[in-house]
């Protein structure tokens, strides 16, 4: 289909951007790279009446490091992240991440901000957010909010955002040297969203978790920071160990049930990507359910 | 607002200036407004990859991307990789394979496929399943496609000095 009429404006700063969200509330969406929005306005999902095209604002793209920092900017799109130096080297869960994410004509437009913003409960960007402990900075025209990625996401395309609001980028703690991360989702194709999913960000000693952010995606209404993980830190994980921790995570969360997916079966597929992350991150082949990936 | 607005690109080397509706996408525009019909519009929601065109050297879902937003753009059709020889030898390992039967994929088909040969010599077939992923053939079975893509690279491999 075709999407209804709307009106269009090019924003040429955020204070300008702001100033449209300002005046049109609700009633206005922010186009960024339009790989999430323009579907959904092409199947008359949403009729928005006026679309704030922010393409253009530079001010808004880049990759920068500083002072154990990374700072992304909301337009920086998939294919930029894809390719960066830095984030593979100070991120790269994020970079294992993208690969996952749709494919080549899709990431040459989609943004990091506007998959935050859109906040698809399937999507990877979100959960590598929670496992990667990332700021979101939010900018209103009164003041500037900085958000931790678990507090953004409240629900089914649900944000801590206003519709006043505009995402202006992330802040990642950079890895340190101990740090190991794992991303793996299942999917019926390549490029399709995940049916459960799995994004963490470790730090190993000595065989040990002396941390595990493991942000489980696709089984649940926003992506899940698994409190199962806390039973794996500064523990050697044994096989009883894992269990335990498998039954919490079975326990804690509450998947949906849709065509592609029962509940159980989500719940099995996060138990099955929860073993497979330990065992991958700590070097333990003991621990792999059903064989390697 | 909702009036049509001024844009200026470039399409396949010519000028274009248009007034279009915000709504317009570029997959129509290319197709109602300039005649170019080679490139195709399937699901029109990002899905099946029938309207893949080059915009500023990078492949995008033209029913994905607004007319408005192409505006100081250079957008580049399968008319205008065709006309340029470009892509003449992916077109005739398209033939010889029976790459295609009803056709309607194969221009966007074509158009990823030279997105991934102008950024890898020689893509293993893995790599080439994984660029066309998001491109729906309803007919080949994607074999013969996965061929043809890989005989090109290989002959374009040997034509190097």
């Amino acid at each position: 289909m075709k999407a209804s009429a709307f009106s269009y404006a090019r924003a040429t700063s955020v204070a300008n951007a702001l100033e449209l969200l300002v005046a049109y509330g609700d009633k206005a969406k922010v186009l960024s790279g339009g790989q999430s929005l323009i579907p959904a306005m092409n199947l008359r999902l949403i009729s928005p009446e006026l679309i704030v095209d922010i393409g253009e604002i530079t001010e808004l793209r880049g990759i920068a490091v500083r002072g154990g920092v990374l700072r992304v900017g909301a337009l920086t799109r998939h294919v930029d992240l894809l390719r960066s130096p830095e984030i593979a080297a100070y991120a790269p869960l994020l970079t294992e991440a993208i690969a996952h994410v749709a494919h080549p004509a899709i990431r040459n437009r989609g943004t990091l901000g506007g998959s935050l913003a859109h906040a698809d409960p399937a999507a990877e960007l979100p959960a590598s957010m929670v496992a990667l402990n990332a700021t979101i900075v939010v900018r209103g025209q009164a003041r500037e909010r900085r958000i931790a990625a678990r507090d953004f996401f409240t629900g089914i395309y649900e944000t801590a955002l206003s519709a006043q609001e505009l995402l202006i980028g992330v802040e990642l703690p950079i890895a340190q040297k101990s740090s190991a991360h794992f991303f793996h989702e299942f999917a019926r194709r390549h490029g399709d969203y995940a049916i459960a999913g799995l994004a963490a960000q470790a730090i190993v000693r000595g065989g040990l978790f002396t941390d595990l952010r493991a942000a489980f995606f696709a089984v649940g209404d926003r992506p899940i920071l698994a409190k199962a993980a806390t039973k794996l830190i500064n523990v050697g994980v044994t096989p009883t160990v894992l269990a335990e921790a498998s039954a919490t995570l079975a326990a804690e969360l509450d998947p949906q049930e849709d065509q592609q997916a029962s509940a159980a079966m989500r719940r099995h597929l996060a138990k099955i990507l929860l073993a497979r992350c330990v065992s991958a991150l700590l070097g333990r082949p003991d621990l792999t359910p059903g064989g390697t990936l | 607002m909702t009036a049509a607005m001024p844009i200026s690109l470039e399409v396949n080397g010519e000028r274009v200036d248009a007034h279009v509706l915000p709504r317009l996408n570029l997959a129509d525009f290319l197709r109602e407004h300039l005649k170019l019909t080679g490139t195709h519009v399937g699901c029109e929601h990002g899905v099946c990859g029938a309207c893949t065109v080059r915009v500023n050297g990078e492949i995008v879902r033209s029913c994905l991307m607004l007319a408005v937003q192409t505006h100081g753009a250079s957008v580049v059709t399968i008319e205008g990789l065709s006309d340029s020889g470009e892509i003449a030898d992916l077109q005739a390992a398209f033939r010889d394979r029976n790459a295609l039967q009803c056709g309607f994929c194969t221009p966007g088909m074509l158009v990823a496929a030279q997105d991934l040969l102008r950024q890898e010599t020689v893509p293993d077939r893995e790599r080439i399943r994984e660029h066309l992923s998001g491109n729906y053939c309803r007919c080949t079975g994607y074999q013969a496609i996965i061929d043809a893509v890989e005989t090109t690279a290989r002959a374009r491999m040997g034509r190097k000095p």
